[in-house]
């Protein structure tokens, strides 16, 4: 570890600090409808699309309605994704001729899609035309995220509101994000992608012959506009198989700056807007402050663990220090562009949302290094998190987090003086009960499999049951990045990965939404010096505790046969 | 109540009782309703039927089989045992209440019943048992009253030290506030005709009995919501354990059904989960053991979130009476002369103002009550016509009473009142107080200050209450001065004078509208609306039965100041569950410490580094962590039945104070006693 990589790091986690504040005020006008800078020109555009699809932007949606606008929504753009892949050979702008996506690979493309995960079973650059790629996926990457982003608007409003019945309008929700939060920074980031070297075009492949003379296809095509939605909406979604790591998605240290930061904005930004929009932003501050030491403390352990390399390697007399010359530590899979801090931190930026960009191999990292992305996922992406996802996720446990609180001091829990009822506790432990079920139950499947399970899997030992892990991990939190070393384009991890994503984002919004509504119909109890504060540090402390234990304590027995006998192994000689 | 004694926890009665009880609780459709429990008795029969198996497989070296299984039954003997020790002490008080239902006779008028003036109207005797609702019985001198009622004719003093311990008969009368009469209590003089109120099996005992028998016991809505949580979790640890199998297989550890029940076991919250019922019915036994009755659990947990108590002055925030607290002498005459008049006048005044005066005397002047009778004095009593009272001693006519009283006096005996003595006598009706004019013949002497007495300690209970985010408002009929002065010195937020129960009323909605939960005592039938509409409303059992019924607690002592201990009850009821599921969950760090290198050091040496206790073998460590887990059921016992400590502080610090006894404690607690139990486990070769 360096002085100038820790330098890096806090230079990028004050720059989300800084930020903060801007897109969460930003995003409180926008979804309270006021004016911003941006209307003159964007407000025309959306009455006019309202005007096309009829949409009354007055009426206010019971959570039920809501729930029942965002599945259809989400139904009918997935099917229309489906087909458009199935049928990608008679549509135009396809220069490289690519073929019918296979169904069940459509079928996973589709669903990951549309659930903002992005897990790729897929090389885009082999299989995706550049429709496809434009209409298909990129239409995809704004929708997703604006839906998740709609969702945590709907459940703040939720907060927010005192016995109504209605937690806002979807489709304006909706709308109002695309035009608002997303297409403005997206504009400007692809400009600044493109300064960097980032490509974007619409040519069929070049065929070049480089000096050792052997004949390369270089991909290419229109990455740069794709590029900075992949993180600006959380997707991760890369153009290319090898994603930020590829050098025409990711040049510069600059352009991984801007993605990693993209990453994280607005995720940190709607901790101000929950803090805004229910009047206390010292509430939305603790909820940050919470996130960001869960992130340090991430960022610490990969950088730790990957500065400090292989002990096996150390043995056999390999120089791994860090010096001027040589970044050091363990270097495999990572790119020496970025070196070992812009990885460790892209690869715990990544997971800390549900992005999953990614600039260097998580499967190479070392088995401590290479968990933390895992646990990150587990803990279900609530440190910054996935757009939107990531608020209502830490809004699930903080809901918990509240209950126990309220009865260690002596009241009926309530949450910023909304009562949490057995309904609100339900469902947040519906909520939480997804993600250990289909990903353990999942993984418990393949493991046992040898046929469609292990078959497709390279690596044995505890690292073929990390890569498992994280492959069901990645699909059921939405996250999209994959530990590799597991081919998941089979129709077993096809079919199971795609049903993981569909019910890791549904069955997660519908408890939610119901929370939302629950707690939106409620009376606001008066505040007192009995009411349990959520501004201080205790809340942001208890905040991290039961994030931590649910999370670990329902995946420690996993993680013990995975990353931690690996770990425990190599220090004892062996690898896998 | 109060005299049914206070029981030590672990009373030999009680605990056998409960140890009798503890099988019976075994039934599948009991255990049902407790989720973790019944999770831990399905696992005991599985490991059951995996033993009864190996044994006629003839396996050999079962001890640590054999162990297991034993200590998982034990786990969930141990939760029943708490939840039957609670019950065997609701129990226990339910037996002293149960002496006090004696079958007895009533006598049940027959025809037109009221207003005949006299109890010699015709009647016929039926068992109390056949009484109904709106029944007329005449209840004659030493005649046990046979159902809850309302006298609706007559005046008697009735023993009610049945059910509230208190000796000292009390005046029943009908009409006025009261009018209500409790089954099971006893007339002593006089006879009352009572219109019945409640149909047997309902009256007021019964619903005591019942209550704290537990036998009516709803879950309360956060009981219900935590229930819910410890489920959730559950099912998640479930999922985790029986996901491990398919991991263990895959890297070459299966395990045994033995080792996968034993950690599902120590990993479900089964502390909270054993003594969660627990915990609710001592809750109740707290609230009976002070005398308090509430019609449901719920309304004790919402004591636990008021944010404002009503409180009435007289009685609450002050003594019953006034009291003289300052002699002011007019010009020209000595304080001590008018203090020695005054305590002369009052000598024989029995009133509790009278007493004062005499008291102050003493204590500011040195000036002893007198033996009167030696000086021939003739007392002249209080009576409505003068407003007046005193002494005629040797010739001197000494009196007290209100200013135009004694004024008239005065000019009786041609003396004339100086102009200065009217502002004093304002200055104190000002301030609050009552001025009581003191004059010899024609000389008007001063004016005695009477007021209203702060009760001791008042003032640090409001602070206490203000701590806890409790708002006090004082409710008086005094005009807003009195009201104010007497606020000010006992430290209540708010207050409402000259309160009209419509005043009340409109106090309470205004309240709830903004979010607050209201408690409030009250007695009159005037009262009920207002005891209705509270969130908790605590009756006096002297009241009327109307604010009886209104109110969704009674209170046996009928002590105004009762509902602050109430609200404590009812926070210490929340935080005992909180603090003991915080303790639970933070129990499992330890337990994955210990079971999880055990599971797989056979296969995996190296996860040996993480038994950081030491535990002995891997069979030891399990063994340990599974004894740890039932023993600290049996351990914390006295914590659920006694409730957690409770301090007035803010919620702030209470909740730092406790995430640092239970949640800290919870994770270090573990790793030592599971270690203790390895040393002695393995010192007795059991394993």
């Amino acid at each position: 570890m360096t002085a100038n990589g820790w330098l890096q790091i806090l230079v990028y986690l004050l720059a989300i600090l800084a930020v903060t504040p801007l897109i969460g005020r930003f995003m409180t006008r926008v979804f309270a409808r006021e004016r911003t800078w941006l209307d003159p020109v964007l407000r025309p555009v959306e009455r006019s699309i309202y005007r096309a699809t009829g949409v009354d932007e007055t009426r206010d949606m019971h959570w039920t309605e809501y729930a029942v606008a965002m599945l259809l929504f989400s139904g009918v753009s997935m099917l229309v994704l489906y087909v458009m892949q199935r049928v990608q050979q008679w549509l135009p702008v396809n220069p490289q001729k690519f073929g019918a996506v296979t169904p069940d690979l459509a079928f996973n493309t589709a669903a990951s899609f549309t659930t903002n995960t992005n897990w790729q079973a897929y090389s885009g650059e082999s299989t995706m035309s550049y429709l496809t790629q434009m209409a298909g996926l990129a239409y995809h990457n704004f929708a997703s995220a604006a839906v998740g982003i709609a969702l945590a608007i709907a459940f703040i409003r939720g907060i927010a509101q005192k016995e109504r019945d209605s937690i806002g309008n979807f489709w304006v929700d909706l709308v109002r994000c695309t035009l608002w939060v997303l297409l403005p920074f997206c504009v400007a980031g692809t400009l600044l992608l493109v300064s960097q070297g980032v490509v974007q075009n619409l040519r069929p492949y070049d065929t070049v012959t480089p000096i050792d003379s052997k004949e390369q296809v270089i991909a290419q095509g229109p990455v740069a506009s794709q590029e900075i939605i992949k993180e600006w909406g959380t997707n991760g979604g890369g153009f290319f198989n090898a994603n930020s790591a590829h050098p025409f998605e990711n040049p510069t240290p600059l352009s991984n700056f801007v993605e990693m930061f993209a990453i994280l904005a607005i995720s940190a930004g709607l901790t101000y807007t929950l803090g805004d929009m229910t009047g206390s932003r010292a509430h939305g501050w603790a909820v940050w402050g919470a996130m960001a030491f869960l992130f340090l403390a991430g960022v610490t352990t990969v950088y730790w663990s990957e500065a400090r390399g292989n002990p096996i390697l150390a043995a056999a007399g390999a120089d791994q220090t860090t010096t001027a010359l040589a970044p050091g530590g363990n270097m495999e899979g990572k790119e020496t562009r970025f070196g070992l801090a812009n990885s460790a931190l892209f690869a715990t930026v990544t997971t800390d949302a549900s992005c999953g960009a990614v600039n260097s191999w998580h499967d190479s990292f070392t088995p401590l290094g290479g968990m933390v992305p895992l646990v990150n996922i587990v803990l279900g992406e609530v440190i910054f998190g996935g757009v939107g996802a990531g608020m209502y996720g830490i809004l699930v446990f903080i809901v918990l987090s509240v209950f126990i609180a309220g009865l260690m001091v002596g009241r009926t829990p309530e949450y910023l003086g909304k009562k949490i009822q057995s309904y609100d506790v339900q469902m947040a432990m519906l909520g939480v009960l997804v993600f250990p079920l289909v990903i353990l139950a999942l993984t418990g499947i393949s493991v046992l499999s040898p046929t469609f399970g292990l078959a497709s899997l390279s690596n044995r030992g505890p690292h073929g049951l990390s890569e498992i892990l994280y492959a069901f991990a990645s699909g059921t939190g939405n996250n999209g990045s994959a530990f590799a070393g597991l081919n998941a384009n089979t129709k077993w991890y096809n079919a199971t990965i795609g049903l993981a994503m569909l019910v890791g984002r549904f069955f997660m919004i519908i408890p939610t939404l119901a929370i939302a509504g629950s707690l939106g119909r409620k009376k606001r109890v008066a505040p007192s010096s009995g009411t349990f504060p959520v501004t201080t540090p205790l809340f942001a402390s208890l905040l991290v505790s039961v994030v931590l234990i649910v999370g670990a304590l329902t995946f420690f027995p996993a993680l013990s046969l995975g990353p931690i006998v690996e770990h425990l192994l190599m220090n004892h000689g062996q690898v896998f | 109540m109060s005299h049914a004694k206070q029981l030590s926890i672990w009373d030999p009665g009680i605990v056998r009782g409960a140890a009798r009880d503890v099988i019976g609780k075994l039934h599948p459709r009991t255990m049902a309703r407790n989720p973790v429990v019944f999770v831990v008795e399905v696992g005991s029969a599985l490991t059951t039927v995996a033993l009864l198996r190996d044994m006629t497989a003839g396996r050999p070296g079962l001890g640590f089989e054999i162990q297991i299984t034993f200590w998982l039954w034990l786990t969930v003997l141990f939760a029943n045992f708490a939840e039957a020790m609670a019950e065997g002490r609701g129990k226990a008080q339910a037996d002293t209440l149960r002496k006090a239902r004696t079958e007895s006779i009533a006598k049940r008028l027959i025809g037109p019943s009221v207003g005949s003036g006299s109890n010699r109207t015709p009647y016929e005797e039926v068992p109390a048992t056949s009484l109904r609702k709106d029944d007329v019985v005449l209840v004659g001198a030493g005649e046990f009253i046979p159902a809850d009622g309302e006298i609706i004719e007559g005046v008697a003093s009735v023993d009610e030290s049945a059910i509230t311990g208190e000796s000292a008969p009390v005046i029943r009368e009908s009409g006025g506030d009261r009018s209500a009469v409790t089954g099971g209590t006893r007339v002593l003089s006089d006879w009352i005709k009572v219109r019945v109120t409640s149909d047997p099996g309902h009256a007021f005992l019964d619903r005591m009995i019942a209550l704290v028998e537990g036998a009516e016991r709803q879950k309360t809505p956060n009981e219900i919501a935590l229930n819910i949580l410890l489920a959730g979790l559950t099912i998640i640890f479930l999922l985790a354990v029986v996901t491990l199998q398919p991991f263990a297989m895959y890297s070459g550890a299966p395990q045994s059904v033995f080792v996968l029940v034993a950690l599902l076991v120590c990993l479900i919250p089964t502390t909270i989960g054993g003594l969660l019922s627990a915990i609710g019915i001592a809750g109740m036994d707290r609230l009976v053991q002070r005398n308090v009755l509430a019609t449901s659990g719920r309304a004790v947990e919402a004591a636990g979130d008021v944010h404002t108590l009503l409180l009435d002055k007289t009685g609450t925030i002050t003594l019953g009476n006034r009291q003289a607290a300052e002699f002011v002498a007019l010009d020209g005459v000595n304080e001590r002369e008018l203090a020695d008049a005054a305590q002369l006048s009052s000598l024989a005044d029995e009133t509790p103002e009278g007493r004062s005066i005499v008291v102050l005397a003493k204590e500011r002047y040195g000036i002893r009550g007198r033996e009167l009778a030696d000086k021939r004095a003739v007392f002249v009593p209080f009576t409505a016509q003068t407003r007046m009272s005193g002494v005629d001693l040797n010739g001197r006519q000494v009196r007290k009473g209100a200013a135009d009283a004694i004024g008239r006096f005065v000019a009786a005996n041609g003396g004339a009142m100086p102009v200065n003595l009217q502002a004093i006598v304002e200055r104190i009706s000002r301030s609050g107080g009552t001025p009581l004019v003191v004059a010899e013949r024609t000389r008007p002497l001063g004016v005695v200050h009477l007021k209203d007495i702060v009760k001791g300690g008042i003032r640090e209970r409001f602070n206490d209450l203000r701590a806890m985010g409790i708002r006090t408002v004082m409710i008086t009929g005094d005009n807003p001065l009195t009201a104010a002065s007497i606020a000010a010195e006992a430290g209540v937020d708010d207050f409402m004078a000259e309160a009209t129960p419509e005043d009340k009323m409109r106090l309470i909605r205004r309240e709830q509208q903004d979010g607050r939960l209201v408690a409030m005592t009250g007695d009159g039938t005037n009262d009920a609306p207002a005891l209705a509409q509270a969130d908790v409303g605590v009756a006096m059992n002297s009241g009327t039965q109307a604010a009886r019924e209104a109110g969704n607690m009674v209170d046996l002592d009928s002590s105004p100041t009762k509902l602050i201990d109430i609200v404590e009850i009812g926070k210490q009821l929340l935080m005992t569950r909180g603090a003991l599921t915080t303790f639970s969950i933070a129990n499992d760090v330890a337990k994955y410490f210990a079971i999880i290198p055990a599971m797989f050091s056979a296969t995996f040496p190296v996860l040996m580094t993480l038994n950081v206790m030491g535990l002995k073998t891997p069979e030891s460590a399990i063994l340990s962590a599974v004894i740890f887990n039932a023993l600290i059921i049996v351990a914390l016992v006295p914590l659920a039945l006694h409730g957690v400590a409770y301090r007035a502080m803010t919620a702030e610090a209470l909740l730092r104070r406790n995430l640092l006894i239970y949640g800290a404690g919870g994770v270090i607690v573990p790793f030592i006693g599971i270690k203790i139990i390895d040393v002695v486990i393995t010192a007795l070769h059991l394993a």
